[in-house]
């Protein structure tokens, strides 16, 4: 376990900020204590820091999580965002696209969203946007990426893509050895 | 033809005076019913044997409650949702439930459901979890409180663990952990699904935790067992348990329960308490455990906290118990339709280790933190390098070796060869005046003999 580098910090946050914006400061500046980000086995961590001073007594190979894992370093040193970095992602959105519960089963078999299961989207959401998907209930069901902006999706066909899928909550189940 | 024989026999042995045949024993009878039982429920003797003398009259209830499955019960994330919203959420889905009973307010039993429980969005996103009635009992035990440290011992699939975190509320530290890999990665998906955020995951064995941290104020272990409460979850056990699996069982539950006991903070402010629970019936898993860790450190039984439930035996068979044990419950398919199940809570009322009080200096710090006892060796090992970086010559080495206390005249005679750092000189002795580190010496006195 060890802090991330400067380079590691930019691309990470650089990716995060496809999402949330500048809502990053908000993971750091806290009212309720202090958290950070720690790289473990290739994987980020978002963790108080009382917890990761006592996660740090766990010898290294023993040590399967702490805190949230936000996603991990690719051999290439991109940064992948998982599924697990949901429960932060949501809540600091800037562009959100809502699903049709017709659609809803789809994208949570890992499928990209087609315009005619849209149920809502953000206004001016510009296209290749990082976008958070939810259901109509306002559950949080993953993220992607925003395959066309919102002035375009408006006079497109029902069967053209309009939000490609990067993470979804089914791979809670269809992927849960990946996680670690 | 078999049921009708179990039940005569059943029958005649209920009212054994006036109803036997003249000049048939009981034994005849007991054996007759055995061996029926056995055939007919396919099990093997030996667990028939044990299972009989556990329920000498309700037996066949037993065995009965086996064959058919338990409901399916699911548990609300607190942490994400309500009850009643995760009740109408799923009713609009087609399942059909009720709340588990007067014991849980978060609980909920399913009937019948027309899509699979385990795969609809809300389970996704992680407002319910699939879990037994009968293990959230161990955790309500617990009775977690909000800005604890706790460990859970051996977590997967982290049913439990889940239910810690949101009694406390995401607040405070909990440590799951699991000796099997494969297995306690599910708990990392479990967690994060459920959005708890103050866990830490590991897969140490347990029975080593104590070495590598200490001083939680609560103590879950939920220790892996032979699972003759959960027959009719898993029918194996009928045929494939004997003595032997028995007896390894306990001995694992025996050093699973001390580890236990070891990590817990006796001083905490809040707790102090160890929960121990299998889903086992066997006495040897249970109550002998207990007793064994009763016997050997510093704690006393309490009551578990669980307004239902059997009384633990205090004395069965050959064993003679604490009589605290009472205060123990056991559960039973039959009569409370959960899983067979046994949890007994322990408080710890002294750090120290009865009969190793000055062995272990490292017991009596009730502090969370790494103990690690590679760090000494690690300042010791940095020691023989810089030694060895300083000598020269295998000779100079042996000459520098060698006590300096029993012989200064040798060693007056070694360090004037070695003018260039005489200060240097004296360093690398250093882990010799303390003896901290016999091993090394003894590699250097064999040496000396061989020469």
């Amino acid at each position: 376990m060890r802090p991330l580098t400067e380079e590691e910090t930019r691309t990470f946050f650089e990716k995060l900020s496809k999402y949330i914006g500048e809502n990053i400061k908000l993971l750091l500046d806290r009212p309720d204590g202090s958290y950070c980000f720690r790289l473990h086995k290739d994987r980020v961590y978002y963790v108080h820091e009382e917890l990761m001073k006592r996660a740090a007594s766990v010898s290294a190979p023993n040590l399967l999580s702490f805190g949230t894992c936000f996603g991990k370093f690719t051999k290439t040193q991109k940064f992948r965002l998982h599924v697990t970095a949901l429960d932060y992602l949501a809540p600091y959105a800037k562009y959100k696209v809502w699903l049709k519960a017709s659609a809803e089963q789809q994208f949570l078999y890992g499928h990209h969203v087609m315009k005619s299961g849209l149920g809502r989207i953000t206004e001016n959401t510009p296209q290749y946007q990082g976008i958070i998907v939810y259901s109509m209930a306002d559950v949080p069901l993953g993220f992607g990426v925003a395959a066309k902006s919102t002035q375009e999706c408006r006079h497109t066909d029902p069967m053209t893509l309009v939000v490609f899928h990067q993470a979804d909550i089914g791979e809670y189940i269809r992927n849960e050895q990946e996680l670690t | 033809m078999i049921q009708t024989r179990i039940k005569e026999v059943l029958h005649v042995l209920s009212d054994f005076k006036d109803r036997h045949e003249p000049g048939k024993a009981r034994q005849e009878y007991l054996q007759q019913l055995k061996t029926d039982l056995c055939t007919y429920y396919s099990y093997n003797e030996y667990l028939m044997e044990k299972l009989i003398s556990l329920f000498p009259h309700e037996i066949v209830d037993f065995l009965e409650a086996n064959e058919v499955p338990r409901p399916v019960t699911i548990r609300t994330n607190t942490l994400k949702t309500r009850r009643r919203d995760l009740a109408q959420a799923l009713i609009n889905r087609g399942v059909n439930l009720d709340p588990i009973g007067k014991w849980s307010k978060v609980g909920l039993v399913v009937y019948d459901s027309q899509v699979p429980l385990g795969a609809t969005p809300e389970y996704l996103a992680g407002h319910y979890m699939l879990q037994g009635g009968s293990s959230f009992l161990p955790v309500m035990s617990l009775a977690p409180q909000e800005g604890e440290t706790i460990l859970d011992m051996s977590a997967a699939p982290g049913g439990k663990t889940t239910y810690i975190a949101a009694l406390m509320r995401n607040t405070g530290m909990l440590f799951a952990n699991d000796a099997n890999k494969e297995r306690a990665k599910a708990v990392v998906g479990n967690v994060h699904r459920m959005g708890i955020t103050n866990t830490v995951i590991s897969d140490y064995d347990g029975r080593t935790i104590p070495d590598v941290m200490k001083g939680f104020d609560r103590v879950l272990l939920d220790a892996p067992c032979s699972g003759t409460g959960v027959i009719s979850k898993d029918p194996e056990v009928k045929i494939n348990k004997d003595d032997a699996d028995i007896k390894k069982c306990s001995h694992l539950q025996k050093e699973l329960l001390l580890a236990a006991i070891d990590c817990c903070n006796a001083k905490s402010k809040t707790g102090g308490y160890i929960v121990y629970s299998t889903c086992s019936v066997m006495v040897e898993e249970n109550e002998w455990v207990i007793d064994y860790a009763l016997k050997r450190r510093n704690v006393k039984l309490v009551s578990a906290g669980l307004d239902f439930g059997k009384d633990g035996f205090a004395n069965f068979e050959r064993f003679r118990f604490n009589p605290n044990m009472k205060m123990t419950k056991r559960f039973y398919p039959h009569t409370h339709n959960l899983d067979g199940f046994f949890v007994a809570k322990l408080k710890k009322f002294s750090n120290k280790i009865p009969g190793q009080e000055n062995k272990d200096p490292s017991a009596k710090l009730g502090e969370l933190g790494t103990f690690f006892k590679s760090e000494g060796d690690d300042d010791k090992s940095d020691d023989n390098t810089e030694e060895s970086k300083t000598v020269e010559s295998p000779a100079k080495e042996e000459s520098k070796g060698s006590p300096n206390k029993k012989n200064p005249k040798e060693d007056n005679k070694s360090g004037s060869p070695n003018k260039k750092n005489p200060k240097q000189d004296n360093k690398p002795n250093k882990p010799f005046k303390k003896g901290k580190n016999p091993k090394y010496r003894f590699g250097k006195n064999k040496k000396f003999k061989s020469k």
